[in-house]
C-alpha cells in the first residue's frame, strides 16, 4: 500500500537537492489497462507476431503482446509497439478483439509525471557481456557455443526446452560440456573490463552440477579457469562438492574454439600451466560471461548527475558504500560493481537505510494504513458458507464447466450461497461479495478461483471489509492447478474442480477466526560489538531516531580497524574511524557500555530485555531489535616458522612494520607472501576472502617504495574479486612474482640456513624448485569469527560449522538471523573488508528499522498451539527448529502435571511439532490434523 | 486392471515450493494428468504420518508429500 510501482518508466530529470528532489519520470504506454488485465494470456495467444524472447536470451520466441516471464510483477501483459503489427503495419488488433476484459487500449499515451521525494535509490542492474566480438570463440557462428545466460535458460525447467538439454546444432543431448571462465572479465585486450565479475566461478559450478542431473549418466563437465574464485560463505565446500561430483577444473584460458565435425560440438585448443598445447573436443562450450554496466545505467547516471568509476559502475567510497557522488542519491545492487544476490540484497537494504536517514524528520507522515469495520462475532454459530466460483474470463470456464460446479456446490453441507463470477477479483465483484456476506449472514467464504499464494491477501481483505475475520477464507485453486493444466480433458477437469471445491468447503467448515499476535514495540535498539560494523550500525540507528545501547567487550571502540591503516580503495582508516568513534560517543541517542557483556536475554521481537554487566555494575536494558556485530580476528599461524623467526609475520604485524619501520622495510632485498595460511584447510574449510587483496596492496606498496625489491606471492588462487582485480594487475605490472602452490603437491617449505630465512617452493610453470632467500615472510593468516557462543545461546541463535552467524535465508534475508528481531553485521557473519562491514551494518539498520519504526506490530496468526491432549512427553521440543516450545510443570491437586507451551512470537507455523506429536497435543492453526483429514476425506468423497 | 482406472492421488504440497511450482506449471500451461488432489500445507514437515496412512486406508491410490 505504501509502494507505487511505475513500470515502463524512465527518469528524465532530477532537480533540487537532498531532502527535496523533484523527479521527472516518463511513463511509456503499456497499451493494456492494468486495472482490467487479469493476466489470462489470451492477447499473447492471439497475437500473430513472433519476436525473439529477451528473457530466454533469444532462444525462444515471444509475441508482441507478452509478459517477460511467468513471475513478472505486476503480472500484467504489455504490447511492444516496436513489433506490434497494428503499430507497424496499421492493422490486426487481434488482442483487442479477444481480450475478455477489454483491457487493450491502443490509444494509451506516454505520460510525464513529477514526484517530490527526499531521497533516491538507483538500482538499474547490469548487462551480461556480449561475446560476439571475440571471433576466436566462434560465438554466433558455431551453434554449440552458447553464453552462460543462454545455457541458464536451456537448463531451466521453465525455459524454452523445459530443462531437457539439447545441442543447438543437431538437437541431440550433449554428453561433454566445457565452461570457459572470465569471458569479458579480467580482460583488457578485447574489452575494457579489467575487473573480476565475482559471480561466474560459482555459477559455472552450479551449472555444471545441475547439468549432471540433466544428462543421462551424468555427462562430463569441465571448467576452464585462471583462478577459482570461491570467496563467499560456504563456497569452498561447494567447490569440494563439485570435485566430488567429478567436475573437472583445468587451469587454462582456451585460446581457440573451432566447430566440431559436421558443425556439431566444438574443438577447443588451450595451453596447460606447464606449457603443453592441448586439443580437446566437447559437445558444447559455455562462455561464462561477466557483468558490465548497461547503457541504460550510464544514461541514468547522466540524468541523475552522479559520477561513474573507470569501469562505468557508480562511484562509491568505503565508509559510505551506498552513497553516490550526489547527496541524497544512493546506489543499490550491481550498479556499484559486480556482486552476487545476497550482497545485492544486503546492499539494497543499506541504501534503504541511507535513504531513510535523510527522511527521518518526516517519518510516518505519508504512510497509509487501511481501516476496517468491527469484526462480526461468529462464536458458536453454525457455519454458513458462501462459495464464489470464478470463470476468470474464459480461463477457467473454457475448460471447467463452471455452471456444473456451481450446481454441484449447492448440494454441499453448510453451503448457503453459491455464485459464479466472471472475475472474482474485480472491484465490483468484491463489493458484491461483501453484500452477499451481509444479506446471507455468511460466516465462512470459499473462493474457487486462482492461487491463494497470489490472491489470498486480496480476498482476506474483502472478508475484513465485510466485517469477517480474514482467516475464515478458504480457496480452491481451480485455475493454476486445474483449468490451465488440464486443457484437453474438460470433463475430468470439471470433476476435479468439484472435488477441489468439496475439499475447500470441508476445511472451511472447520476454520476459526484468528487474531494476529500483537506486540507493543520498544522503539530502542541494542548493538553488540564496537568495531566498524557496530559503530556504523549504532550511528545509523541513532540517525533514524532510535535510542541505542552499544555494548563493547573491551575498553576501546574501533575493533580490528584500529590496526588497519588504509582501506582496499586506499582511503586512510585512522581519521575516518576516529570520526566514527567521536560521532558515536557524542551522539545523545547512543549510550556506549565498554568492558561490558550481556548476562541475560528475555522476550521476543519488538520487546526484548537484557541485563548488561559493565565495569562491575549490572544494568537492565530494553529494546525492540538487536544487531550482533561481534567481529572476527586474525588467527595465529602454526606453521612456516611463525613465532620462531621474527622475520615471519602476519598481515597485521607487517602493516605495523610498514608504519613503524618504513626505512628498514625499504632496505629489504626480498619479501615473500604466503596466502591461505590456516584457511581453506580441514580446520577452517573456507576462504578468508580479504587476504589476497591485502597481499596485493602490500606488495604494490613495497614495489612502489623500492622497485628493485624482489617480491613473491605464493598463492593457491588469487581472489581479488570485483574491481580489486586492479591491484593484482598492478602488482604484476610492477614485477611482483606470483607462484602458485597446492598444499598437497608443493606446499612451500620455510627454513633457516646460515642465519638466512629461506622459502622453497616448486614453480608449476617451470616445473622446478625455487629457493628464495627472504628478509620478510608475510603470512596471510586466516580470519575467524570471535568466540561468542555464550551470547548466541542467550539469543538462541546459531552459527554455521565455521563459526559464522547463520542467516535466516542465505540469499533473500542475508542480514537477518533466524530469530526474529535479530540482525548481523561485519566479520561475525563472514570475513569482509571495512566497506562490506559498513554496508552490512547499514543493511541491518534498515532491517531493524522495519520493526522499530512502528509502535505496535502484528505477527501472522498461523502458529502452533497446545491442546488438552498434551501430556508433556516433549518429543516436539527436539524437532522445533525455532526453539519455540518449552516444557512446563505445574502442580494441580497435589499432582505434578507436565505440558508443553509455545512462544507464539518464535513459532513460524511450520508444524513439525504437529507431525511429531503422537496424540494431537500440539497443532497449527488453520492446518490442524483434523482439517487436513477433512480435506483428505472430502477428496475421497467420504462424509466428514 | 481396466484401462479406465484413474488413480486418485492425495498431494500435500508445501506452500513455499511445491505449491508454488504447481502455480507456475499453470502459468506455463504445462499439461499433466488430472489425478492429483492437492492439499496446501505450510511445510511438508507438518504432515502427520497418521494422516498419510489414513488417506491410504480410506481409498487413496497414492499419497505424495512434496516439499
Amino acid at each position: 500500500m505504501n509502494i507505487e510501482l511505475l513500470t515502463l518508466s524512465e527518469i528524465v530529470d532530477v532537480a533540487g537537492q537532498a531532502g527535496n528532489f523533484t523527479v521527472t519520470v516518463k511513463k511509456n504506454p503499456r497499451y493494456i489497462d492494468m486495472d482490467k488485465c487479469i493476466a489470462c494470456g489470451i492477447c499473447a495467444q492471439r497475437c500473430p507476431k513472433k519476436v525473439d524472447d529477451e528473457f530466454n536470451m533469444g532462444i525462444a520466441k515471444r509475441k508482441a503482446a507478452y509478459i517477460p516471464y511467468g513471475q513478472t510483477v505486476p503480472l500484467k501483459y504489455v504490447i511492444d509497439p516496436v513489433n506490434c503489427l497494428y503499430f507497424t503495419k496499421g492493422k490486426c488488433r487481434a488482442c483487442e478483439k479477444f481480450c475478455p476484459t477489454g483491457a487493450v487500449n491502443f490509444e494509451d499515451k506516454e505520460e510525464i509525471l513529477d514526484f517530490s521525494v527526499g531521497s533516491l535509490i538507483l538500482s538499474p542492474g547490469f548487462k551480461p557481456y556480449d561475446p560476439s566480438g571475440l571471433d576466436f570463440y566462434g560465438y554466433g557462428k558455431i551453434p554449440d557455443v552458447v553464453t552462460s545466460m543462454e545455457y541458464e535458460r536451456m537448463l531451466s525447467a521453465g525455459g524454452p526446452f523445459q530443462g531437457h538439454l539439447e545441442k543447438r546444432s543437431d538437437g541431440r543431448a550433449p554428453k561433454s560440456i566445457a565452461w570457459i571462465q572470465c569471458v569479458g572479465s579480467r580482460n583488457t585486450n578485447q574489452c575494457e573490463n579489467g575487473y573480476c565479475s565475482s559471480v561466474c566461478c560459482m555459477y559455472a559450478m552450479k551449472q555444471a552440477l545441475i547439468t549432471e542431473t540433466h544428462i543421462a549418466g551424468g555427462g562430463e563437465q569441465t571448467i576452464f579457469m585462471m583462478d577459482l574464485r570461491a570467496h563467499g560463505k560456504e563456497f569452498e565446500r561447494y567447490h569440494q562438492y563439485a570435485l566430488e561430483h567429478n567436475v573437472r577444473f583445468v587451469r587454462a584460458r582456451p585460446h581457440t574454439i573451432d566447430p566440431g565435425p559436421g558443425n556439431s560440438g566444438v574443438s577447443m585448443r588451450y595451453v596447460t600451466e606447464d606449457g603443453r598445447t592441448m586439443k580437446e573436443d566437447f559437445d558444447m562450450a559455455v562462455l561464462s560471461v561477466g557483468m558490465e554496466a548497461s547503457d541504460d545505467a550510464r544514461r541514468l547516471a547522466e540524468k541523475t548527475g552522479i559520477s561513474l568509476n573507470h569501469y562505468q559502475f557508480a562511484q562509491t567510497s568505503s565508509f559510505k558504500p551506498a552513497a553516490s557522488t550526489r547527496e541524497g542519491i544512493f546506489i543499490g545492487g550491481a550498479f556499484g560493481g559486480p556482486l552476487n544476490i545476497p550482497t545485492a540484497v544486503a546492499q539494497a537494504s543499506s541504501a534503504a537505510a541511507e535513504a531513510a536517514r535523510g527522511l527521518a524528520s518526516s517519518k510516518n507522515s505519508l504512510t497509509r494504513e487501511k481501516k476496517y469495520p468491527a469484526e462480526t462475532n461468529i462464536a458458536g454459530k453454525e457455519p454458513r458458507i458462501g462459495v464464489f466460483v470464478c470463470s476468470c474470463g474464459v480461463n477457467i470456464s473454457s475448460t471447467v464447466d463452471v455452471e456444473a460446479v456451481v450446481e454441484y456446490t449447492k448440494s454441499l453441507p453448510n453451503v448457503v450461497f453459491v455464485e459464479n463470477n466472471m472475475f472474482s477479483c474485480s472491484t465490483d465483484t468484491q463489493q458484491m461479495m461483501a453484500k452477499a456476506v451481509a444479506e446471507n449472514e455468511l460466516n465462512r467464504i470459499v473462493v474457487a478461483a486462482c492461487s491463494p499464494r497470489t490472491h489470498e491477501p486480496l480476498f482476506q481483505d474483502t472478508l475484513k471489509e465485510a466485517g469477517l475475520n480474514g482467516y475464515l477464507l478458504e480457496m480452491a485453486n481451480i485455475r493454476n492447478h486445474n483449468a490451465w493444466v488440464h486443457q484437453k480433458e474438460p470433463e475430468k477437469a470439471t470433476q476435479k474442480a468439484m472435488d477441489q471445491v468439496r475439499m475447500a468447503v470441508a476445511k472451511a467448515r472447520m476454520v476459526q477466526p484468528l487474531d494476529k499476535l500483537q506486540v507493543d514495540v520498544i522503539q530502542k535498539a541494542l548493538v553488540v560489538g564496537g568495531g566498524p560494523a557496530g559503530l556504523s550500525a549504532a550511528l545509523g540507528l541513532a540517525d533514524q531516531g532510535y535510542e541505542t545501547v552499544l555494548v563493547e567487550k573491551t575498553g576501546q571502540l574501533g575493533g580490528n580497524a584500529l590496526n588497519i591503516r588504509k582501506t582496499a580503495k586506499g582511503e586512510d582508516v585512522g581519521p575516518a574511524l576516529r570520526e566514527m568513534i567521536r560521532n558515536v560517543e557524542a551522539n545523545q541517542r547512543i549510550r556506549v557500555l565498554k568492558n561490558a557483556r550481556l548476562t541475560s536475554v528475555n522476550g521476543i521481537v519488538g520487546s526484548f530485555s537484557s541485563d548488561v554487566e559493565a565495569e562491575g555494575k549490572t544494568e537492565h536494558i530494553e529494546y525492540g531489535a538487536a544487531i550482533l556485530a561481534t567481529g572476527g580476528r586474525e588467527t595465529v599461524p602454526e606453521q612456516y616458522l611463525y613465532g620462531t623467526d621474527s622475520r615471519v609475520m602476519t598481515h597485521l604485524e607487517f602493516d605495523r612494520e610498514l608504519a613503524d619501520h618504513a626505512g628498514r622495510v625499504k632496505q629489504a632485498n626480498t619479501a615473500v607472501f604466503i596466502q591461505c595460511v590456516g584457511s581453506r584447510n580441514e580446520k577452517r574449510n573456507y576462504c578468508s576472502r580479504i587476504c589476497c587483496t591485502h597481499t596485493a596492496k602490500s606488495a604494490i606498496e613495497l614495489k612502489e617504495q623500492n622497485p628493485d625489491m624482489n617480491v613473491y606471492v605464493l598463492y593457491r588462487d588469487i581472489r581479488t574479486y570485483g574491481a580489486k582485480e586492479d591491484f593484482y594487475t598492478k602488482a604484476r605490472k610492477l614485477g611482483v612474482k606470483f607462484i602458485r602452490y597446492d598444499p598437497k603437491d608443493n606446499d612451500p617449505e620455510v627454513y633457516q640456513e646460515d642465519a638466512g630465512l629461506k622459502v622453497r617452493v616448486t614453480d608449476p610453470i617451470l616445473g622446478l624448485p625455487v629457493v628464495i632467500d627472504t628478509d620478510y615472510l608475510v603470512l596471510a593468516a586466516a580470519i575467524e569469527a570471535n568466540e561468542v557462543s555464550d551470547l548466541l545461546s542467550l539469543f538462541r541463535c546459531d552459527t554455521n560449522q565455521d563459526g559464522f552467524l547463520n542467516e535466516a535465508h542465505p540469499k533473500l534475508r542475508p542480514v537477518d538471523l533466524a530469530v526474529d528481531g535479530l540482525f548481523m553485521a561485519g566479520m561475525a557473519a563472514y570475513p569482509k573488508m571495512i566497506e562490506g562491514s559498513v554496508s552490512q551494518a547499514r543493511a541491518a539498520v534498515s532491517r531493524a528499522g522495519v520493526i522499530l519504526s512502528r509502535n505496535r506490530m502484528y505477527l501472522d496468526a498461523v502458529k502452533s498451539y497446545v491442546t488438552e491432549q498434551c501430556d508433556g512427553c516433549a518429543v516436539c521440543l527436539d524437532v522445533c527448529p525455532y526453539d519455540a516450545i518449552s516444557l512446563t510443570e505445574e502442580t494441580i491437586d497435589g499432582r505434578s502435571v507436565k505440558k508443553v507451551s509455545t512462544e507464539a512470537a518464535l513459532c513460524k507455523g511450520c508444524g513439525l511439532c504437529e507431525a511429531t506429536c503422537p496424540k494431537q497435543g500440539i497443532q497449527v492453526h488453520s492446518f490442524t490434523n483434523n482439517q487436513l483429514r477433512a480435506q483428505v476425506r472430502a477428496a475421497l468423497d467420504l462424509p466428514n | 486392471m481396466s484401462e479406465s482406472f484413474e488413480p486418485k492421488i492425495i498431494g500435500f504440497l508445501c506452500n513455499w515450493c511445491a505449491y508454488a511450482g504447481g502455480d507456475l506449471a499453470g502459468v506455463m500451461r504445462i499439461q499433466y494428468p488430472p489425478n492429483l488432489r492437492a492439499i496446501r500445507v505450510m511445510c511438508s514437515g507438518m504432515v502427520h504420518p497418521e494422516v498419510v496412512v489414513e488417506a491410504l486406508c480410506n481409498g487413496a491410490d497414492g499419497v505424495i508429500v512434496m516439499g
